[in-house]
């Protein structure tokens, strides 16, 4: 048991909402007292009724990553509530939970502590009343199950609700000692699974809102583009269509312009929008294609010119002394997020405010952008978040919303926006194409000494800054391995493009995991040695890195806990054991959003060259793992997600137009492609840290390093080319 | 002109034109908004809803070829929303996401009318035109094995 103290944002009790009962939510921001009603029991985040419900309040988006059940797990565990009367709502914007983004892996990492606190701090006070009604000390008292007891005698929670929220809130309060963990750590369903399971579950597609119009836009083919003519009448004659409503673009917040038909049905609108017959002028981006893109990378990555972001030792010094070196180019695609939901909202912009209901990663820039282009009051908005049919990144850009909002503004009702699949994959905040070019240097010893990594790239943050507020995002995942190694150098060139970029689960690191382990592949190769000893003998022993980010001051990269995940791996794949003809295995791990993930693919050949995954086997650290269950969940659904974009993912685009258009064309796996996953976590008593990103790097290298020991063919370019592999196998 | 159409054994009259796709009738005018949209050209399986049985998808077939058969939605799989499958995908922790569930739900169903006890190819062969971008098919899988051990009990 440790003693904490509740500071930083303390916890208050709030008066409940006409229902008798405790309250435990966040102090108001001293800006927010005078316009807030603490009455208000959204924003809390546990809240105990005289009937014994225990309602837990989740500030994070759902979006398959389970945190309506492992955000609530937690508060549950320092509450010792009775799990299985646990209620769990979702929260709407709310100042006092911040702007509630959901992303970067970070829900349970970053609110781990303060779910803690507010259950423990509700405990403290529901045992604290039962102690003193029944003349005892309460630290002899004892709680299970939302049942405290003393001797023979016992009280639900709800019995004593009332009481304790005349109690004043505690200054400190004790949180349990891991080993003493009932709910944490224990396998739990799904809240939503009932729900899912009978079609119950309510999407931003599902929204419903009296006197609601339909919303189906045309956009500009070409990035940039905007509409000179459309045909109106054509599309109104249309049964069912009421108006038709031009948008145009305001910056990154809404890269399109376009033409709105709005109608009394989904089908009406998507009917009289194809009758529209719109002229575009196509602006400046209409020549912009792959194949210039591309010849514009190699020429970058020739040039001397690049801006160095990182530098360590004395790579030409080391290169030059090289015993060995390994020159190699690398290149990854654009990819589009592909959320199984379309892109959609619902906005009822009236009076002075508005009123959204999305499906969003980021409730609080929805807010910002409307408040921002249809000048409201920012405090005047309202957000709901329904649940997310796939986020992936794709729903921290709010432009459905800001659609829907300037078509509500224009014609006075509440209006749902519904993109169609080919909205979707052709108007993505895509994952940056990149091409990158590596030198590596070994010593006399096999030793890996030196790194020279030059990347070229539109980048995701020169689109929203322009190039000169570029320091280089897409680095992550290569800053701790670059700590390896005594002499690294990272460069980048910007390629211009109007393409709109976006964060794509893993972000920089869903290239640079497939880039730095398979060249990492290669140099072990190169070394005579095996990929993971050569590897291990890179993390060496008792490493510790401290953390760049104030933030993450208590989230050291720690290279036994890597060390851990990668022998785990190498133990339970039977790295090493014979394989049946015809099979291979690749290894890969990397460090991403402070959690390592390690993964041997098991892969053999079809006859016309496309590879088959039959098993992947994946440890992972992620400290205490609040749901296991939930957390192997994510790495098989990491797996997929990432195998997906190494064996098909491919965006392109002709002129300033992206080619693919539905799932015929940007294809998925499916069923008959999965691959069993096996999936181990390593047991932890550290921090928790996320596990919807981490799982994703690794696979595409493990697969294509996979390919290299089966066929000896060097995978450098993804998707995966069976044409290439055909070639190898002869 | 109302067409009427028979959905989880109610007929209901129905003022949609004859040429628009099921699943639009069922979520916009019929309010049964499980059945889910994902890609308009039956390549994902979102949509999937039984007629007489078969799984068909609702985003590529029109009103007026759905009017006379027997529909059935998520919503109508079973009474209480306990059919086999439905208790099988909470056992298992299936869904993610869970866009892509419930026609998940009703191609597995599909299948275990015709056949209690399908093999793992079976349930790749009958599966494969839903797509899951959470990658949740592995337990998919379980979960229709374990639904098929009680549907052939």
């Amino acid at each position: 048991m440790s003693i904490v103290k509740v500071d930083r944002r303390d916890f208050v009790k709030l008066a409940g909402a006409g229902s008798a009962g405790l309250v435990i939510g966040l102090r108001w921001p001293s800006s927010m007292k005078a316009s807030g009603n603490p009455a208000n029991a959204l924003g809390t985040y546990v809240e105990i009724g005289a009937d014994n419900d225990v309602t837990i309040y989740v500030p994070h988006t759902e979006m398959g990553q389970g945190v309506r059940t492992s955000l609530p797990m937690i508060v549950a565990e320092e509450l010792d509530a009775d799990w299985g009367r646990v209620k769990v709502k979702q929260t709407d914007l709310d100042a006092r939970f911040g702007d509630q983004g959901t992303g970067g892996s970070g829900s349970v990492q970053s609110r781990w502590m303060e779910l803690r606190k507010a259950g423990a701090t509700a405990r403290a006070m529901l045992v604290g009343a039962a102690a003193s009604q029944w003349g005892v000390d309460a630290k002899d008292c004892t709680v299970a199950k939302g049942v405290i007891r003393h001797g023979q005698r016992q009280v639900p929670f709800g019995a004593v609700a009332e009481a304790a929220a005349k109690l004043p809130v505690p200054k400190e309060v004790a949180l349990k000692d891991p080993s003493n963990f009932t709910i944490v750590g224990r396998k739990a369903n799904r809240v939503d699974n009932p729900d899912i399971a009978r079609g119950k579950a309510q999407y931003g597609i599902d929204v419903r809102v009296q006197g609601m119009l339909y919303a189906s836009v045309e956009r500009s083919p070409v990035f940039g583009g905007k509409p000179v003519s459309f045909d109106s009448a054509k599309a109104k004659a249309i049964p069912g269509v009421r108006h038709v409503v031009q948008i145009d673009s305001f910056q990154t917040d809404l890269p399109w312009s376009g033409v709105a038909v709005v109608a009394d049905s989904t089908w009406a609108a998507m009917k009289g929008r194809k009758a529209l017959d719109v002229k575009w002028n196509e602006g400046s981006r209409a020549n912009e294609s792959s194949t210039a893109m591309r010849t514009a990378m190699v020429e970058a990555l020739a040039k001397p010119d690049a801006t160095r972001y990182r530098n360590r030792g004395d790579v030409d010094a080391a290169l030059a002394a090289a015993a060995k070196k390994v020159e190699a180019q690398y290149e990854v695609p654009f990819l589009a997020h592909a959320t199984m939901e379309p892109q959609n909202a619902t906005v009822y912009v009236s009076g002075d405010g508005a009123e959204v209901w999305a499906p969003t990663q980021a409730p609080g820039s929805v807010a910002g952008s409307i408040a921002r282009i249809l000048k409201i009051n920012r405090e005047k908005i309202k957000v709901h978040v329904t649940l997310l049919g796939g986020g992936f990144g794709r729903r921290f850009n709010s432009d459905p919303v800001i659609e829907a909002a300037l078509i509500s503004k224009s014609t006075g009702a509440p209006v749902h926006v519904q993109w169609t699949r080919e909205d979707d994959l052709t108007h993505d905040f895509y994952r940056p194409a990149s091409m990158h070019k590596l030198v590596g240097a070994l010593d006399g010893d096999g030793k890996l000494v030196a790194i020279s990594h030059r990347m070229a790239l539109p980048s995701v943050r020169a689109y929203y800054r322009g190039p000169a507020g570029e320091n280089l995002h897409e680095a992550r995942g290569l800053d701790e391995i670059n700590e390896l190694v005594p002499n690294t150098r990272g460069e980048f060139v910007l390629i211009d493009s109007g393409v709109p970029r976006g964060w794509w689960r893993a972000v920089g690191a869903s290239a640079n995991g497939f880039i730095i382990q398979s060249f990492l592949d290669e140099m072990a190769h190169a070394a005579g040695k095996d990929p993971i000893e050569f590897q291990l003998a890179l993390l060496g022993h008792g490493l510790v890195i401290p953390s760049g980010s104030k933030d993450e001051a208590e989230y050291p990269f720690r290279g036994d806990r890597v060390r851990k995940v990668i022998e785990t791996v190498r133990e339970k794949s039977g790295w090493g054991t014979p394989l049946p003809a015809g099979r291979a295995r690749g290894f890969a791990w990397l460090y991403d959003a402070l959690t390592p993930c390690a993964e041997v693919a098991e892969v053999s050949l079809r006859k016309d060259g496309t590879p088959r995954v039959h098993r992947v086997v994946a440890a992972v650290d992620c400290g205490i793992a609040v749901n296991p269950d939930g957390v192997a969940a994510q790495i098989e659904g990491g797996i997929l997600f990432g195998l997906t974009a190494a064996l098909k993912g491919k965006i392109t685009v002709a002129n300033g137009r992206v080619e693919q258009s539905n799932f015929h064309d940007y294809e998925m796996l499916r069923m008959s492609d999965m691959p069993a996953v096996e999936v181990h976590i390593v047991p932890s008593r550290e921090l928790p840290t996320g596990t919807g990103e981490p799982p994703v790097p690794p696979i595409a290298p493990a697969v294509t390093n996979a390919l290299f020991a089966l066929t000896g063919k060097r995978v450098r370019s993804l998707p995966i080319d069976p044409k290439e592999l055909r070639k190898a196998e002869g | 002109m109302a067409i009427s159409l028979k959905v989880n054994g109610v007929s209901r009259s129905v003022t949609a034109d004859p040429d628009t796709p099921l699943l639009w009738v069922l979520r916009d005018e019929l309010q049964l908004t499980g059945s889910k949209f994902g890609c308009g050209m039956g390549l994902c399986g979102a949509c999937t809803v039984l007629a007489d049985g078969q799984a068909i998808r609702s985003c590529s077939t029109a009103l007026s070829a759905a009017a006379g058969k027997k529909i059935t939605t998520i919503e109508g799989l079973s009474p209480n929303g306990t059919h086999p499958l439905q208790r099988a995908w909470d056992e298992e922790n299936v869904a993610q996401c869970g866009y892509c569930q419930t026609g998940q739900i009703m191609s597995a169903a599909a299948l275990l009318i015709k056949n209690h006890a399908p093999t793992d190819a079976d349930i790749d062969a009958a599966m494969d035109g839903n797509i899951c971008r959470c990658g949740t098919y592995q337990r998919v899988r379980k979960a229709i094995h374990r639904a098929a051990g009680e549907v052939s009990r």
